[in-house]
């Protein structure tokens, strides 16, 4: 798969051009070149860890929706066993937005539901950009009580630029649709790991984004708004997106310092979408890890400590 | 443009321009009829207007005034402040915003939370300071509504909520976010106790507190004719790129749509409240 580099990655997509260019010429020489390839990409490597050593928050946004990143589909697929997918909400349609279904995780039963993108053009339009209708939650909700009922642990899985903000949605309660959520959530009587993958876009990423652990992968994002959004209205201009992004305290590492979210899982160098065995790998190894602290708990103590966490968001005074 | 789209929230505005036409204080136009009115008697007729009921905004402590008994009331929380977790600063610092609210509307924060009765019932009331920051979903809004449903579950009290908000804070960031499944939660578990919630949508009643605490009423009601939905109309008019149908995102649009039990007249709401608790509580008509 050819890389889509983002702009400040600019100086790596050069590098890696004169590699890939070396390996078209000619085989005259073939063992300068394959030595002058293996010099080049050693310094693309060390090239891509020092810019990523130091990304920005703006920058880590651009890599949380890049057109390359994993969705859940394909974590889906490297992490799990016997997905079956389950569709619609009995009430009204199939959003496809959300995706949910049973599988296996290292062999035993979980209920998985997340948000999922399209690549191209045409499944971007199915998937509606990963932004669910009140359909999609109430899908969700669907399978969330399913998950109680048989004690299944509920993994989540967030990737949305927000809910859907359409006639329609909101004809059918898309505040309703969210808000049912985020309450059957806090008091739903089966373990909840939540992780953010992507780009964790306000009330329509909290509405499948409540439970016992909240994990990021390192290069995700979550905010109460975009920070094209944030910038319109905060600084009436959508060009200081860099500035609210900053601002807003969007990564990974800034929400584990405020204490918003349990761990960053890493990701490969350059990002998820360089390697994407190697991010569900991580993936794979951190829901394992996380379900383990909360999987065996007695339930009673798991909502009430659930619950003391819910209500200990938040900084004020008194 | 009409009314309607100068009173729009979206972003975050106090009201000035529509309503202030006619200067200084003794008379007021209202923005319904054009009727031109005596400022005294509008505010005796709780910012209802006489002539066509239109319902102008109405503060958050003169709300609770106006619903509860004049005794007892106790506030909630009055004393949790913001602390700025963030260091925001936009074009102008968080800190100053706050401090530029608080001195406009006289309070703390933007929700204002009693522990009180309606007709006798014990009731803990709360009511968004529209005017304060729009009366955004920040750590503090979030902590006083807690608290108050906290006290009525201590007090066996109903809880009723007049929402009247943009949405979530977006100067706190994800504390902001994390209050709507704060007080979601909090809400589930005055559920679980068998206690009412009544939740009042007021102008206007739009992002993370519609999507949370707002539509999580046993009973929703709403004022007539009060912008209450997810999105804002301008968002929503920028994605589908069409016209907005007439009445859209307004209480009789949401009532029509199956999100509300009823819409309610402000001068009614001591009375019929009172009573829906009663109903819900086994109790006689207060």
């Amino acid at each position: 798969m050819d890389i889509n580099f983002l702009e400040f990655e600019r100086p790596i997509a050069e590098l890696e051009a004169k590699i890939e260019e070396l390996r078209h010429v000619g085989d005259d020489n073939a063992l300068n070149i394959e030595e002058e390839i293996e010099r080049l990409e050693r310094k693309s490597q060390d090239l891509t860890e020092s810019i990523f050593a130091k990304l920005t928050s703006w920058q880590i946004s651009q890599l949380s929706r890049h057109p390359q990143r994993p969705y859940l589909m394909d974590y889906i697929e490297r992490i799990f066993d016997d997905f079956q997918e389950l569709h619609g909400d009995r009430t009204f349609a199939d959003d496809h937005a959300i995706v949910g279904g049973l599988g296996r995780l290292d062999g035993r039963s979980v209920m998985i539901v997340g948000h999922q993108k399209g690549r191209d053009t045409k499944s971007k339009l199915y998937r509606n950009f990963g932004m669910p209708r009140p359909e999609g939650y109430r899908k969700a909700l669907r399978l969330m009580t399913m998950a109680e009922r048989f004690r299944l642990p509920l993994l989540t899985f967030i990737d949305t630029p927000g809910a859907y903000p359409g006639v329609g949605a909101e004809e059918r309660g898309q505040s309703e649709a969210i808000a049912r959520n985020l309450q059957v959530m806090a008091h739903l009587r089966t373990p909840i790991l939540c992780t953010v993958i992507g780009e964790g876009g306000s009330g329509g990423a909290l509405a499948i984004g409540v439970g016992d652990r909240l994990l990021m992968l390192r290069y995700s994002t979550y905010s109460v708004i975009s920070p094209e959004g944030c910038a319109s209205i905060l600084w009436k201009n959508a060009d200081k997106a860099q500035l609210a992004a900053e601002a807003m305290a969007i990564t990974s590492d800034k929400l584990k310092e405020l204490g918003l979210i349990d761990a960053v899982v890493p990701e490969p160098r350059g990002g998820a979408h360089r390697d994407p065995d190697a991010a569900a790998t991580n993936v794979k190894q951190a829901l394992l890890s996380y379900l383990d602290e909360i999987r065996d708990q007695d339930i009673d103590q798991l909502l009430t400590q659930r619950y003391e966490r819910m209500l200990g968001h938040g900084r004020y005074s008194e | 443009m009409n009314w309607f789209d100068k009173l729009m929230p979206g972003s975050i505005r106090t009201e000035t321009s529509s309503k202030r036409a006619v200067p200084e204080g003794l008379w007021a136009k209202c923005p319904g009829c054009n009727a031109i009115l005596y400022r005294a008697e509008l505010e005796r007729n709780l910012e209802v207007c006489p002539k066509c009921s239109h319902h102008n905004r109405l503060g958050a402590r003169r709300r609770l005034e106006s619903f509860l008994d004049p005794e007892p009331r106790e506030e909630v929380g009055a004393d949790i402040e913001s602390v700025d977790p963030l260091k925001f600063k936009d074009l102008k610092k968080y800190k100053e915003r706050l401090a530029v609210a608080q001195k406009q509307t006289a309070e703390k924060e933007a929700l204002v939370v009693t522990c009180g009765c309606l007709k006798g019932l014990n009731v803990v009331a709360a009511a968004f300071e529209f005017k304060f920051l729009g009366g955004s979903m920040g750590s503090v809004v979030g902590e006083r509504f807690v608290r108050g449903i906290d006290m009525a579950l201590e007090q066996d009290a109903a809880v009723v909520c007049f929402a009247a908000s943009g949405g979530a804070r977006m100067q706190e960031s994800l504390f902001s976010l994390m209050q709507m499944a704060k007080t979601s939660a909090a809400l589930g578990r005055l559920r679980a106790h068998g206690l009412p919630f009544i939740s009042v949508m007021t102008d206007p009643t739009m992002g993370g507190v519609s999507a949370s605490l707002a539509m999580l009423g046993d009973i929703n009601l709403a004022e007539p004719n009060a912008l209450i939905g997810f999105a804002g109309p301008r968002v929503i008019e920028q994605t589908v790129r069409e016209k907005l149908p007439d009445g859209f995102q307004r209480s009789e649009f949401l009532l029509e749509h199956g999100a509300l039990d009823m819409i309610m007249d402000r001068r009614e709401m001591r009375d019929r409240i009172a009573d829906l608790i009663a109903l819900l509580t086994h109790r006689p008509r207060p």
